[in-house]
């Protein structure tokens, strides 16, 4: 031990203002248009006109926006605790007794956590069963504890299981009654609290099972999900700066994918690329890569998606830009391929 | 005491009595369906159904409401098979309550068969659940109970578990769950049969004291002779009487023989998948029989 004492350094200001991990934080740009919980607002309204709709969550109601529903219809509303199989388990139960339940945890532990529940009990009876997941992909800093990056490799094996991965505000609202009508078990890659509202300026809607294309272009084509549209509608417009044209096909409905839709658009001399917040095994890329290799393609698909690796913690721009998810980005990886 | 009183009880007991005797003539007519399904293939959980006979006797012939006729009718108990292996016994309850034709049991595990080795809802009349995968069946169950509660009915879940079933922590999910939301339309009847796939339950994953763990998890607990008629169907009197749409849920943990019935197999080396040879079966059947009758007169 030292006798020496030396006064500690304890002038302020001096260190730089660190970058930090918000568990939640929100992907949404500054000053951009939000819509605020619009999964927990559009099952109440759903619920409103279809009086078997029920809620249920692993003590996770309010980071996935359940509460909203909790609060509108608390005797509708069943909180499981922090028991992610039960969740599951009864939530194909209360299936089988003719409701239809939303049940909400973060996608981690739906995906990696209670599967065998889920692929047993709601998909092979192929009940009406719908699972919200949150921070799918990369949605938080907080470490590959909590970062769903490969639900959607996970989840496509299950038969019966409809996967969908929305963009938006817009997306989430239009979905949800659709959910809860369609048959067999649903997965939403949850998107919560201030979720950006972006595709109300592109004449969209929600058609569960349907990509659309939200913009033409003559150069390149992108094809995305969930929030890399939002991303694919920036990076197109900061493309047009550079004299590139870019066509924007989004795909919601993971699975069954609407094949048909985006092969007609890959089925060009334009550079396809597809985009999304997943890994790039099992996800977006690897759907888009098998229906252009069974259609005989012969065509390059260029991927952004995350790498097949678990990802550092740190706050969420230094992560998206880190693994290529970034605006900028896409921009520069679309512009190296063209040369 | 008075006359009135005493003559009450003389046919209180009358009652009993030939309930007791229902049951366990269903029982003998179910070990003996399993015995002629485990011939025809060969193989098969036989030594499970047998112990657990008088369980799906008492429930089946007792206990449950259902319309044979009408295996979906909204009205029904429900009967969850957690053990989807225990199907070989289950199907011979529900042949028994008249749901599958007895004459269909022999294609037990056959090709193209609504009677496939593991229970699953999608094949059979009468599986209310896909069992198999050890530790769904009380998820399911509390998830049932709720959506019957909340709708208005008054139907009871039965869950039939293992105690090998034990070992998985979502039944103990379940079991917290079902207290939590008091679910006292739910009854949980565990097959205590001391054996699971690697050996006896004591060396494979000691699951005891099981009565004190269901106690403490909050429901109302009992512990019987699980091949004793008599005492299975006070305790599902019990359970049936705490019933109620808010309250604890019951559980009816049952000490049950592999093999039961047969001393042939009883007193074999007891094991998970029972080997039984092709010239045993008929010594089998002759040995349930001599034991029912045996017993009976």
């Amino acid at each position: 031990m030292s006798t020496t004492t030396e006064a500690p350094n304890t002038t302020p200001a001096a260190k730089p203002k660190l970058k930090t991990s918000a568990m939640i934080a929100s992907f949404a740009d500054p000053g951009q248009k939000t819509a605020s919980a619009p999964f927990g607002h559009a099952l109440v309204k759903a619920a409103q006109e279809n009086d078997k709709i029920v809620g249920l969550t692993a003590d996770l109601g309010k980071y996935t926006d359940m509460h909203i529903f909790a609060k509108a219809f608390p005797e509708r509303f069943f909180q499981m605790g922090m028991a992610e199989q039960l969740l599951f388990g009864a939530a194909a139960g209360l299936a089988e007794t003719g409701l239809v339940p939303f049940a909400s945890t973060y996608s981690v532990f739906a995906a990696r956590r209670a599967y065998d529940f889920l692929c047993l009990d709601a998909a092979e009876p192929n009940l009406n069963v719908n699972i919200v997941g949150g921070l799918p992909g990369l949605t938080t800093g907080y470490g590959p504890s909590h970062q769903a990056t490969e639900d959607m490799a996970i989840f496509r094996g299950m038969p019966n299981l409809t996967i969908v991965d929305p963009c938006d505000s817009v997306d989430i609202e239009q979905a949800v009654p659709q959910l809860a009508a369609s048959e067999g078990p649903t997965y939403l890659r949850l998107l919560r609290g201030n979720v950006p509202t972006v595709l109300d300026e592109y004449g969209y809607t929600f058609e569960l099972g349907k990509a659309k294309v939200l913009r033409g272009g003559n150069d390149v084509v992108f094809i995305s999900s969930g929030l890399m549209t939002m991303r694919a509608l920036q990076a197109a417009k900061a493309l047009a700066a550079h004299n590139v044209d870019v066509a924007v096909v989004h795909t919601p409905t993971i699975k069954p994918f609407d094949a048909e839709t985006v092969l007609k658009e890959i089925n060009t001399d334009r550079l396809a690329v597809t985009l999304e917040n997943h890994s790039v095994v099992g996800g977006l890329f690897e759907t888009v890569a098998s229906a252009v290799v069974t259609a005989g393609l012969g065509k390059r698909v260029v991927p952004v998606a995350l790498p097949d690796q678990f990802l550092d913690a740190g706050a969420l721009p230094t992560l998206h830009d880190r693994y290529g998810l970034a605006t900028d980005r896409i921009v520069a990886k679309v512009l190296a391929e063209l040369g | 005491m008075p006359v009135e009183t005493v003559q009450d009880r003389a046919a209180e007991s009358q009652v009993t009595r030939e309930r007791i005797e229902k049951i366990s003539a269903a029982a003998y007519r179910i070990r003996h369906h399993a015995l002629n399904m485990g011939e025809v293939q060969g193989q098969g959980y036989v030594g499970q159904a047998l112990g657990a006979a008088d369980m799906l006797a008492t429930v089946y012939g007792d206990q449950l409401r259902f319309r044979a006729a009408d295996p979906h009718w909204e009205g029904r108990d429900r009967f969850l098979l957690s053990t989807g292996h225990y199907a070989i016994g289950h199907y011979a309850a529900l042949a028994e309550a008249g749901i599958v034709p007895v004459e269909e049991l022999e294609t037990y595990g056959s090709d193209d068969s609504r009677l496939p080795m593991s229970g699953m809802s999608t094949y059979t009349p009468g599986m209310e659940i896909s069992g198999g995968s050890l530790g769904h069946g009380l998820t399911i169950a509390v998830g049932m109970a709720l959506g019957l509660r909340y709708q208005g009915s008054g139907s009871r879940v039965f869950n039939f578990l293992s105690d090998g079933e034990l070992d998985e922590g979502s039944t103990w999910e379940a079991a917290m769950g079902a207290h939590h939301h008091q679910l006292g339309n739910l009854t949980a009847m565990v097959d205590i049969n001391a054996l699971q796939a690697d050996g006896k339950t004591d060396t494979v994953l000691r699951t005891e004291p099981v009565t004190e763990k269901w106690e403490s998890f909050g429901w109302y607990t009992q512990r019987v002779d699980g091949n004793d008629v008599a005492a299975l169907l006070a305790a599902f009197d019990n359970a049936a009487a705490q019933a109620a749409a808010v309250g604890r849920p019951s559980v009816i943990l049952c000490d049950t023989k592999v093999g039961r019935g047969v001393p042939l197999l009883e007193n074999r080396e007891k094991a998970h998948f029972m080997r039984i040879e092709e010239n045993e079966w008929q010594t089998c059947r002759e040995q349930l029989t001599a034991g029912y009758e045996g017993k009976a007169a």
